[in-house]
């Protein structure tokens, strides 16, 4: 699969600064019942987008001016908790975002976003909430993978990242291709696994 | 020697190679996984526009579970007329692919985990992958299990791998004895609403002390596959005698000279004493009482014996914020009585407490009760051969007898992705995992307990504790 490649972005941010907001609320399940990626632009925080007849909720961030047009969220802790449906990561890449920062992420959604070119960056609570503060001005910030820093109009902070996320994210590197080339070191490593647990192979079919 | 913890060994004994200097994060061979018509579709056409093939078809299994009606009917005919393009694109993919396929109409067909743990294909010592986030069940069998998306189950199924990057390890020891009333979900519960929705996030939990190991396997898994609910990616419970004994009855289970070797093999599988764990948290039975949400996170619980708690309780802005917000959707007010809610649905199903031992301990209550005016009661049990078992004890009899429809089998109204969906502003007593906003239908409002409090309040019609109902007797 083609993966664009993160290297230095710039844009708006907004603020979802509510802690556990969970992928049911990201990507609810009227929007999963499709066998490909496409068409979930609609489905993104659709119970909070949209009112019960299906009319935008003005009160609701990425309905506002400059938020509409984010590049960038910030947002509480724990995001994408629950369910592992990678249906949330499509739709927020298919409605422009192409990083998300928080003070912590669940597991299977922070991997999901590596696999999609969506750049997920953990930071302190305190400089979360300053970049909320820079959100809510509707102020851009500057993300910059290659030098790990964001840049808002007041001040930047380094971010940490592990290597090989960033480097997958630099290139967008096709994974499977990648691991495939160690296919006989997999190979190797399962002869002798499968050989000292003879149970193993019973169960199967 | 250093020691180390079962995790330590089960991602050590599944090392491939590493993938940094320091080996923290490795290329980590997986034993088996097994795939649903919901998350699975993208990977298979992902593989097929590859042109790559699935590395070991025979370490994969299919179960048709999450959108499917659990309604004979309306599900004979999804599975005849090839009505849903979910299921009928699975069937395509695992026949391609040449993966054992339990379809819609299969005496096997369950909810995956369910399937999976009562074939026996889940042993000691392993290490899962799959496209479901309550793959954590496997834990209880002392293997590793673990959540994935497509993308990941899509390198799974083309390489028998994932990258992988170590967990930090908890320790959670709960001892001695559980009060009547109480269950594996109330311990579980009990251990959400203490460290909080994000308290695992970035670790693998081992659950360990006496009353863990008082437990049935049954009650494990539910504890395993709810420990995701505060952000763990991996729930171990060492093996013991009581796994084996579990295991040996499986069908899939290995026998005769191999069963023997396996179990020495399995034996060995435990934390090394005195091995580091990163973090502790140490839980005394005897403070568990019924637990139930309040909220729309896992971790907004409290003993069904107490009333919501006031806004001026909750530390800071934002967990304020977030309990009033919850308060608001859940259409509750601080203060309120948790046996004083009314509920108008009442459902026992899903991968955490829809086995046998469940069922039987709903059952219990409901003999010679029936299911109070307005409640809507539905049991979906979690698997056709847990349905089977229960028709022929007489369980089944029980539930449609009290007023509860007696469904097939499938995830149903724990995420509703069928049919089955909680209709807005109404209200469910659940046995499932998640009272998220939405979850069971568009603005639906959900109480998570465990099954045999759901079959009190749909007695009740209201919220209730299960010791004022049964006074003395134990489930």
């Amino acid at each position: 699969m083609h993966i664009e490649p993160f290297i230095r972005k710039s844009g708006i941010i907004a603020a979802l600064p509510s802690a556990n907001i969970d992928t049911d609320v990201i990507m609810p399940k009227t929007f999963l019942k499709g066998i490909d990626r496409s068409g979930l632009k609609k489905g993104v925080f659709h119970d909070f987008r949209f009112d019960a007849d299906g009319s935008p909720r003005p009160g609701f961030v990425l309905n506002k001016a400059p938020w509409n047009k984010a590049e960038f969220l910030v947002t509480g802790a724990n995001f994408g908790c629950g369910s592992s449906r990678e249906h949330a990561v499509w739709g927020l890449r298919q409605i422009g975002i192409s990083a998300i920062i928080a003070p912590s992420f669940a597991g299977i959604f922070y991997d999901n976003c590596a696999k999609n070119g969506l750049l997920a960056i953990t930071l302190p609570a305190d400089k979360t909430a300053a970049l909320v503060e820079t959100a809510r001005k509707g102020k851009p910030v500057t993300i910059d993978l290659l030098a790990r820093v964001i840049t808002a109009p007041d001040f930047s902070f380094d971010f940490d990242i592990p290597e090989r996320r960033r480097q997958m994210l630099l290139s967008g590197l096709d994974a499977i291709g990648a691991t495939l080339e160690m296919r006989r070191d997999i190979e190797a490593f399962q002869a002798r696994y499968l050989e000292e647990r003879p149970w193993l192979a019973w169960s199967e079919r | 020697m250093i020691q180390r913890t079962l995790y330590d060994k089960l991602v050590d004994s599944h090392t491939v190679r590493k993938l940094d200097e320091a080996g923290n994060e490795v290329l980590l061979y997986i034993d088996r996984t097994v795939l649903n018509e919901y998350t699975s579709p993208q990977a298979f056409s992902g593989l097929r526009e590859a042109g790559r093939k699935v590395f070991r078809p025979q370490a994969a299994l299919g179960v048709v579970d999450h959108v499917n009606s659990t309604r004979p009917a309306i599900r004979k005919a999804q599975s005849l007329e090839n009505r849903d393009r979910q299921i009928s694109y699975f069937g395509e993919n695992c026949r391609d692919f040449d993966i054992e396929l339990f379809d819609l109409l299969h005496p096997n067909q369950g909810i995956e985990h369910v399937v999976m743990t009562e074939l026996g294909l889940v042993l000691p010592g392993m290490v899962f992958a799959a496209g479901d986030s309550h793959t954590t069940t496997y834990g209880a069998f002392g293997s590793l299990g673990f959540g994935i998306g497509t993308s990941d189950i899509e390198h799974y199924l083309a390489t028998q791998t994932l990258a992988y990057t170590r967990l930090r390890t908890m320790l959670i020891t709960v001892n001695g004895p559980l009060s009547v009333g109480n269950t594996a979900k109330d311990i579980i519960m009990a251990v959400i609403r203490r460290i909080g929705a994000d308290g695992a996030t970035g670790f693998a939990i081992e659950f360990a002390g006496s009353t863990i190991r008082q437990l049935s396997m049954e009650g494990r898994m539910t504890i395993c596959n709810m420990a995701v609910e505060c952000g763990a990616r991996g729930a171990i419970v060492a093996p013991d005698d009581r796994t084996f004994e579990y295991l040996s009855a499986l069908p899939r289970s290995p026998s005769g000279s191999l069963w023997d070797t396996a179990v020495s093999n399995w034996q060995t599988l435990s934390s090394d004493p005195g091995a580091p764990f990163d973090k502790t948290v140490e839980i005394d039975a005897a403070d568990i009482e019924p637990m139930v949400t309040w909220g729309t996170s896992p971790d907004q619980a409290i003993p069904v014996t107490q009333a919501i708690p006031a806004l001026d309780s909750f530390q800071g802005a934002e967990e304020r914020n977030h309990a009033e917000r919850a308060l608001a959707y859940m259409g509750l007010r601080p203060g309120m009585h948790m046996t004083s809610i009314r509920i108008d649905w009442a459902f026992i199903g899903s991968c955490t407490n829809a086995r046998l031992e469940d069922l039987r301990s709903a059952s219990s209550v409901l003999k010679g009760r029936k299911v109070a005016d307005g409640v809507r009661a539905i049991v979906v049990p979690g698997s056709s051969e847990v349905s089977r078992q229960a028709e022929a004890e007489g369980i089944a009899r029980i539930f449609m007898d009290a007023g509860f429809e007696w469904r097939q089998s499938g995830c149903s109204m724990c995420l509703a992705m069928n049919d089955d969906i909680v209709p807005a502003g109404e209200r469910c007593a659940s046995s499932t995992n998640r009272n998220f906003e939405g979850r069971q239908g568009f603005n639906s409002r959900t109480h998570l307990m465990s099954p045999a409090m759901v079959a009190a309040a749909a007695v009740c019609g209201h919220i209730c504790d299960i010791r004022d109902m049964e006074p003395g007797s134990a489930y």
